[in-house]
């Protein structure tokens, strides 16, 4: 195999002829997070303090310090996030192998689907009829769930009603049948987690947590722009925080598309 | 009867505002023993422990029988107004600026002789009852009130200057998706604000009330975090010249001590949302509340911090809570010096458990979230500084006044 021509990738970047695309919701304080019972801990919301602003504080110079939790904003989901890969190697952000961080995408439209219904439940007959179109997922792709999610109004995009939260995600059959039959790399969601909004009842519970951690897989959420991806092709870099240990973390995620 | 109140008239944007002023504040050591009680809103005199005689102004010896044995305590406030006068110049600036006004002369029943400033319905020769209030400068005076309550008697501009009524200021709760919060934006609209601000934080998240807090007349609903200081500055910046009373709802309870917890994050949450979200509302709205202090009659005049009476001595059943409760406590102290310069008076109200979820398990009594409410509006109305509202409240203060150590040992056996 020929030595492949990065220059050319670079100058494809550089020229447009490969856009860059930014799949990243921006920190902001008011984004949702994901909402716990109360009397659990819960993920911190995005918070900067200003240290200085070319002022007294600091006269040359504007930074600012910022806390924020693991699974806030647009994030990464580490196979350690979950009881179910907590054994596994190399499955925290620090020790993940970082040619995991590259990888192509499929990437399924449910726009209309849950457009109409905000408990859409993703099944193995939908992503059959999407492969019929476009052929089978790659082993190794990541899957994105398109839902245009990130076009709601927060309250909406939250979903929380009496019952909890309203919000499209898989069905435990198709997550493990994704892994197991198609061998993939991870699951990604514009919403605010991989998981149905009522995926508390599922058996099991949060099956994109249990199945794609469970195998050492990842997950991305609160994706924004899905639209602007094609069905297959794309290639997706999300290079996590090196954080020690770390379960999560937010990240710019970036879609490389040919034009 | 005085004048009702009318809506102060809209001020010219264009006009200066005038800067704050106090009144001459300097009170001895001994004299500090009537701020005290005019802070509770008491009427406290000395009495002599030896011969019983009450005296006034407060001294270090007896002039009767020259004990030193001289304690403050609650008396009799009753009396006649033996002499009155205008004055109409005044050398004082704090004065000149608030010419005519009243003094005059009480015999208390009790046996002192008192010069007090005088409510405008008090006559001559009649009954009245003297209060202790706290003037702009903080310090204690006294103020002549008719024995029987009169018609809009709270609305006397000498009253006035002495107290926080919120009738036709601008209340901004700093927190309206929480029981207390939506009880106090109710009581204050009942009160007569002219407009009751109510952050709410997370708009996406539903809370409970959320249909009928909106409904509560002269309400407006306002973006605010108290946890995020970009959103607090923006309101401050947005709305800080027009807000004149501050009360600080955001709350945080949670069951546990500090051993058990295992580990920081609920005592972060307790400290970002109590500690530093009181330091992030003082730091964007105090120098507008300093500045406006003497701002008309709608000036800037309170800032209220709601505390668990557990911020005096720990209740370790809600340990670290009462530990972030402790630090408000500290904070409102100083803050209460900062922003006297102003005029503007901090009013902590403590009080015990309260019939909300995060007391679920614990026994009555426990304070309604109305009846803190309508305490608030009250010591607002009051002029008072230092509150205790229901039973468990008084409990606790007077048992840390008898012996704080036994306190400890039977909140940490509980």
């Amino acid at each position: 195999m020929a030595t492949p021509d990065l220059l050319a990738f670079a100058n494809a970047i550089a020229s447009g002829t490969i856009r860059v695309i930014d799949l990243t919701q921006t920190l902001s304080p008011e984004f949702p997070t994901i909402v716990l019972p109360p009397e659990f801990g819960q993920c911190a919301p995005f918070r900067s303090e200003e240290v200085s602003r070319y002022d007294a504080r600091g006269p040359a110079w504007y930074w600012n310090n910022f806390t924020v939790g693991e699974h806030t904003g647009t994030h990464f989901d580490a196979p350690i996030h979950w009881v179910s890969g907590k054994d596994l190697p190399d499955n925290a952000v620090d020790t993940i192998p970082p040619q995991k961080f590259i990888a192509p995408a499929a990437v399924l439209d449910c726009s209309a689907e849950a457009a109409s219904n905000p408990d859409f439940i993703l099944t193995i007959e939908f992503v059959e009829r999407w492969e019929a179109q476009h052929g089978q997922i790659a082993p190794g792709s990541w899957v994105l769930l398109r839902t245009d999610w990130s076009k709601k109004s927060y309250a909406d995009y939250a979903g929380l009603r009496e019952d909890g939260a309203h919000t499209p995600g898989p069905s435990p059959e198709v997550v493990k049948w994704l892994v197991e039959a198609r061998d993939v790399h991870g699951f990604g969601t514009e919403t605010i987690g991989t998981d149905a909004g009522q995926a508390h009842h599922f058996n099991p519970p949060y099956p994109a947590h249990f199945y794609m951690h469970g195998k050492g897989r990842y997950g991305l959420q609160c994706l924004t722009r899905l639209d602007q991806l094609p069905p297959k092709g794309a290639i997706i870099f999300a290079a996590p925080l090196k954080i020690q240990q770390g379960s999560g973390s937010p990240l710019r995620v970036l879609a490389l598309v040919a034009t | 009867m005085s004048t009702p109140l009318v809506r102060p008239k809209r001020k010219n944007p264009l006009a200066r505002t005038r800067l704050p002023l106090l009144p001459q504040g300097a009170r001895s050591r001994t004299a500090l023993g009537l701020t005290a009680a005019a802070a509770e809103g008491r009427f406290a005199l000395q009495v002599c422990g030896d011969c019983a005689h009450i005296l006034y102004p407060p001294r270090d010896v007896c002039p009767r029988c020259l004990s030193a044995r001289l304690t403050f305590g609650d008396v009799d406030p009753y009396g006649r107004l033996v002499a009155e006068t205008t004055i109409r110049v005044s050398t004082d600036p704090y004065f000149r600026e608030r010419m005519p006004w009243r003094v005059g002369i009480v015999r208390l029943d009790a046996g002192p002789v008192i010069v007090a400033h005088l409510h405008g319905d008090t006559i001559e020769g009649e009954r009245v009852k003297l209060v202790l209030k706290l003037d702009k400068s903080g310090s204690a005076v006294m103020f002549a009130l008719p024995a029987q309550e009169t018609p809009h008697m709270q609305a006397d501009p000498h009253l006035r200057e002495m107290t926080c009524d919120p009738h036709y200021r601008r209340v901004l709760i700093s927190d309206g998706r929480n029981a207390v919060g939506q009880a106090m934006t109710k009581a204050f609209s009942e009160a007569g604000a002219s407009i009751v601000f109510v952050g709410v934080a997370d708009p996406w998240k539903p809370f409970p009330g959320m249909a009928e807090l909106s409904k509560i007349e002269r309400v407006e609903i306002v973006a605010l975090d108290v946890t995020d200081t970009e959103s607090v500055t923006e309101l401050a910046a947005q709305n800080g010249g027009r807000i004149d009373i501050i009360v600080n709802t955001g709350e945080h309870v949670r069951p546990g001590g500090i051993i058990a917890r295992g580990n920081l994050s609920i005592a972060r949450d307790e400290m970002d949302i109590r500690y530093f979200g009181m330091l992030r509302l003082a730091q964007a709205f105090g120098p507008a509340l300093r500045f406006r202090g003497a701002d008309g009659a709608n000036s800037a005049t309170a800032f209220v911090n709601l505390l668990s009476v557990h911020a005096l001595m720990n209740w370790p059943a809600y340990g670290a809570h009462s530990a972030a409760e402790a630090a408000c406590l500290s904070a409102s102290q100083c803050m209460r010096a900062e922003l006297r310069p102003g005029g503007v008076r901090v009013l902590n109200a403590f009080f015990g458990p309260l019939e909300t979820e995060w007391f679920q398990t614990v026994p009555p009594p426990k304070l309604a979230p109305a009846a803190l409410a309508k305490a608030v509006v009250a010591a607002l109305k009051d002029g008072n500084e230092d509150i205790f509202v229901g039973d468990i409240a008084w409990d606790i203060r007077e048992r840390l006044k008898a012996n704080p150590k036994a306190l400890e040992r039977e909140l940490g056996s509980q």
